[in-house]
C-alpha cells in the first residue's frame, strides 16, 4: 500500500510538471490546470486511502467545511475580483504549511526529538507560512478596499521592520539550539507582523506583482514543510511553486518596467512625492464636456484608440465600447484599443474582457505597437484607465510608478477621459493629464458614458 | 526511507526544473498561471491530512483540523479560481466561430471542441 502510495506521488509530481508546462501556453492553458488537478486527487485519494487513519469524522469534517466554503466563494466570484481571490486562496495555503510544520514540531516532544535539520525545516515552514499568510490578507483587504489601496508608510517603518525581522532570526536561531513550543509560537507572531508590515506600505497598482511573490513564498514554505515530513511530493511540488512562482514575479515586475526591489522598497521614502502630487492637484480647473461635442468629435475623426482600463471592468462596459466601435467603424474611423500590460488589476484583465465582447483580434494593439501611431491619432479614448497613461510614469522622478511604461496618449490630438469621478486612479497618484488643455472629461459611469456617446455619434 | 541528502537533491532539482519549465510565458497568461501554481501549493493538503490522522492530543487535533481546512480551501479555491479565468480566454474563438456561423445563415451551436483562444501577439 505505501509503495502505491509512493507511485501516486512520482505521478502527481509529473503531472503537475506537465500542469506548469500547460500553464505557460495559451492553447495549452486549460488542460494543464485540469492535469494538475487531477494530479492532485490521485495524491490525496491514494494519502487517504493509505494512511493509517484516525479522528475520520474530523477529517471529514474539516475537508468538507473547505469545500463547503471553498466551492461557492471561487465560482461566485466576479471576474474583477479574481486577483484578491488568489490572495486570498493563496494565504490559507500558506497558513496551513505554517500549521503543519508547527504541529510535527508538538508531536516530536516539543522540537526536542527533531534533528537540527528538521527544527531548521520546522522554523522555516513557519515563518515563511505566517508571512505568506499575513502578507496576502492584507494584499486581499488592498485588492478588495477594505483598507486603502495607496502605500501606508509612516517615519522609521524601516527600522522597525528590520528590528522585526532580526527578533525572528533571533528567536530561529534560539528555538533551533535549545527547542521550545513557546519560542516556535513566538517567532510565528513575529512573522506575522513582518507579512503584514511588508505589504503594507506596496501601492495598489503593485498588488498582484506582490501576491505572485507571496504565492512563490507559499511554495518554499510547503517545501520546507515536506522536509518536516519526509514527503517528496511535497518538496517537489512546493519548490516548483516557489521557483516558477520567483521566475514569474520576475516576468511582472518585468512588464511593469520595474525591479522586484523597486516595487518591494520603492514606497519607502515616496510619502513626500506623493503628498507634492496631491497638493499639485488641488484648485486648477478641468475642462469636461457634453457626449454630443465629444460624439461629433470621435464620428469625424480618422483615428481613434481606445485605452481601457479597470473602470471599464467595473462598469461591465465591454460590449457597449464594441458598439462605439463598431458604429465609428462603419463610418470609416480607425479604432485602436491600446492595451497596458497591467491595465485593470491583473495581467491580461483587457483581454479576457475584450474578448468577452468578441472585439476583433486586429484591433487589440499592445502598448510597444499602439505608441508609434499615437502622434497621427485624432483621439485617445481613455476609459476608465487612469496610471497606465499618467505621464508622472515618464517625466517626474520622485513618482511612486516613475520607471514605468505608459500609453502615450499626451501625443494624440485630443483626449478624452471617461472617468467616474476626480478620485486618481489605484496607485493614487494625481494624474497632470486631466489638466491638460488637449484634455476633455466625461464623468459618469463607463457603461453610462459610452451609450450617451454611441447615440450622439449616431446623430451627429 | 529517505535521507535528507536525498530529499535536499529532489530539492535542487525542483528548483532548475521550476524555472526551466515556464521558460516564456505571454504576460496575458501571468495572472492564470501565478493562480494555477497557487492550486498546486495546495498539495499542504497531504500534510495537513497525515498530522490530523495521526493527532493523539486535543492541541495536534485543533491545529491538524485547522491545517486541513485551510489546505483545502486552497485546493479547491486554487483550481477552480484558475479554470474560471482560463474558460475567459476559450470566449473568443467560440464566440468568433460562433458569429461566422450567424453570418453565414448556419446554425448557430457552439463548436463541440474548445476553440483555442488567439496566440497574443508578441
Amino acid at each position: 500500500m505505501t509503495s502505491a502510495l509512493h507511485w501516486s506521488y512520482l505521478a502527481a509530481a509529473v503531472c503537475f510538471i506537465l500542469a506548469l508546462r500547460g500553464l505557460s501556453g495559451p492553447r495549452t492553458a486549460r488542460p494543464g490546470n485540469l492535469i494538475g488537478a487531477f494530479g492532485m486527487a490521485l495524491a490525496l485519494a491514494l494519502t487517504l486511502s493509505a494512511t493509517h487513519l484516525s479522528n475520520v469524522v474530523l477529517l471529514v469534517v474539516a475537508m468538507a467545511v473547505g469545500v463547503a466554503i471553498g466551492a461557492p466563494v471561487a465560482r461566485m466570484v466576479r471576474m474583477t475580483a479574481m486577483p484578491q481571490m488568489v490572495a486570498a486562496f493563496n494565504g490559507v495555503g500558506g497558513g496551513a504549511a505554517a500549521l503543519v510544520a508547527l504541529a510535527d514540531y508538538i508531536r516530536s516532544s516539543n522540537g526536542a526529538a527533531l534533528s537540527t535539520g528538521n527544527r531548521l525545516a520546522v522554523m522555516l515552514g513557519v515563518v515563511i507560512g505566517c508571512i505568506s499568510f499575513a502578507g496576502s490578507v492584507v494584499a486581499f483587504a488592498k485588492l478588495q478596499e477594505l483598507i486603502t489601496g495607496r502605500p501606508i508608510v509612516y517615519p522609521g517603518q524601516q527600522v522597525v521592520n528590520g528590528i522585526m525581522g532580526l527578533a525572528a532570526l533571533a528567536l530561529t536561531v534560539t528555538a533551533i539550539a535549545a527547542p521550545h513550543v513557546g519560542l516556535v509560537a513566538m517567532v510565528g507572531l513575529i512573522a506575522l507582523g513582518l507579512g503584514v508590515a511588508v505589504v503594507m506600505p506596496i501601492g495598489g497598482a503593485d498588488v498582484p506583482v506582490v501576491i505572485s511573490l507571496l504565492n512563490a513564498l507559499t511554495g518554499l514554505a510547503v517545501a520546507a514543510s515536506g522536509f518536516v515530513l519526509h514527503n517528496v511530493v511535497l518538496i517537489v511540488a512546493g519548490t516548483l511553486v516557489g521557483a516558477s512562482g520567483t521566475l514569474l514575479t520576475r516576468m511582472m515586475s518585468q512588464a511593469m518596467g520595474r525591479s522586484l526591489a523597486n516595487i518591494i522598497f520603492g514606497a519607502f521614502g515616496s510619502a513626500t512625492a506623493v503628498a507634492g502630487a496631491e497638493g499639485a492637484g488641488g484648485d486648477r480647473s478641468v475642462r469636461s464636456g457634453t457626449a454630443e461635442d465629444i460624439g461629433t468629435l470621435l464620428a469625424y475623426s480618422n483615428r481613434v484608440i481606445v485605452v481601457p482600463g479597470y473602470g471599464l471592468a467595473v462598469a461591465q462596459a465591454q460590449h457597449t465600447i464594441r458598439e462605439l466601435a463598431d458604429l465609428l467603424e462603419s463610418r470609416g474611423v480607425e479604432v485602436i484599443y491600446a492595451v497596458h500590460p497591467v491595465a485593470g488589476r491583473m495581467p491580461g484583465h483587457m483581454n479576457v474582457l475584450l474578448a468577452e465582447a468578441d472585439v476583433p483580434y486586429e484591433q487589440l494593439k499592445e502598448m510597444d505597437e499602439a505608441n508609434p501611431l499615437m502622434p497621427n491619432t485624432d483621439v485617445a479614448l481613455v476609459v476608465g484607465a487612469n496610471d497606465v497613461v499618467n505621464p508622472a510614469a515618464r517625466d517626474s522622478p520622485g513618482s511612486p510608478i516613475y520607471g514605468m511604461p505608459i500609453i502615450n496618449v499626451d501625443e494624440a490630438a485630443n483626449i478624452i477621459f471617461l472617468k467616474r469621478s476626480m478620485r486618481p486612479g489605484f496607485a493614487g497618484i494625481d494624474n497632470e493629464l486631466l489638466y491638460n488643455p488637449k484634455t476633455t472629461l466625461l464623468f459618469g459611469d463607463a457603461k453610462d458614458s459610452l451609450s450617451a456617446l454611441v447615440a450622439a455619434v449616431k446623430t451627429a | 526511507m529517505t535521507d535528507f541528502l536525498t530529499l535536499f537533491t529532489i530539492f535542487v532539482l525542483s528548483i532548475f526544473l521550476g524555472i526551466e519549465v515556464i521558460s516564456k510565458v505571454p504576460s496575458i497568461l501571468h495572472t492564470p498561471l501565478m493562480s494555477g501554481t497557487n492550486a498546486i501549493h495546495g498539495i499542504i493538503l497531504v500534510g495537513a491530512i497525515a498530522i490530523l490522522a495521526s493527532a493523539d492530543t486535543t492541541t495536534l487535533r485543533v491545529i491538524g483540523f485547522l491545517a486541513v481546512v485551510l489546505a483545502t480551501l486552497n485546493v479547491i479555491g486554487g483550481f477552480v479560481v484558475t479554470d474560471r479565468m482560463l474558460e475567459m480566454f476559450k470566449g473568443r474563438g467560440q464566440q468568433a466561430r460562433r458569429g461566422q456561423n450567424a453570418r453565414r445563415g448556419q446554425n448557430a451551436a457552439a463548436p463541440a471542441a474548445p476553440a483555442p483562444p488567439a496566440e497574443p501577439a508578441q
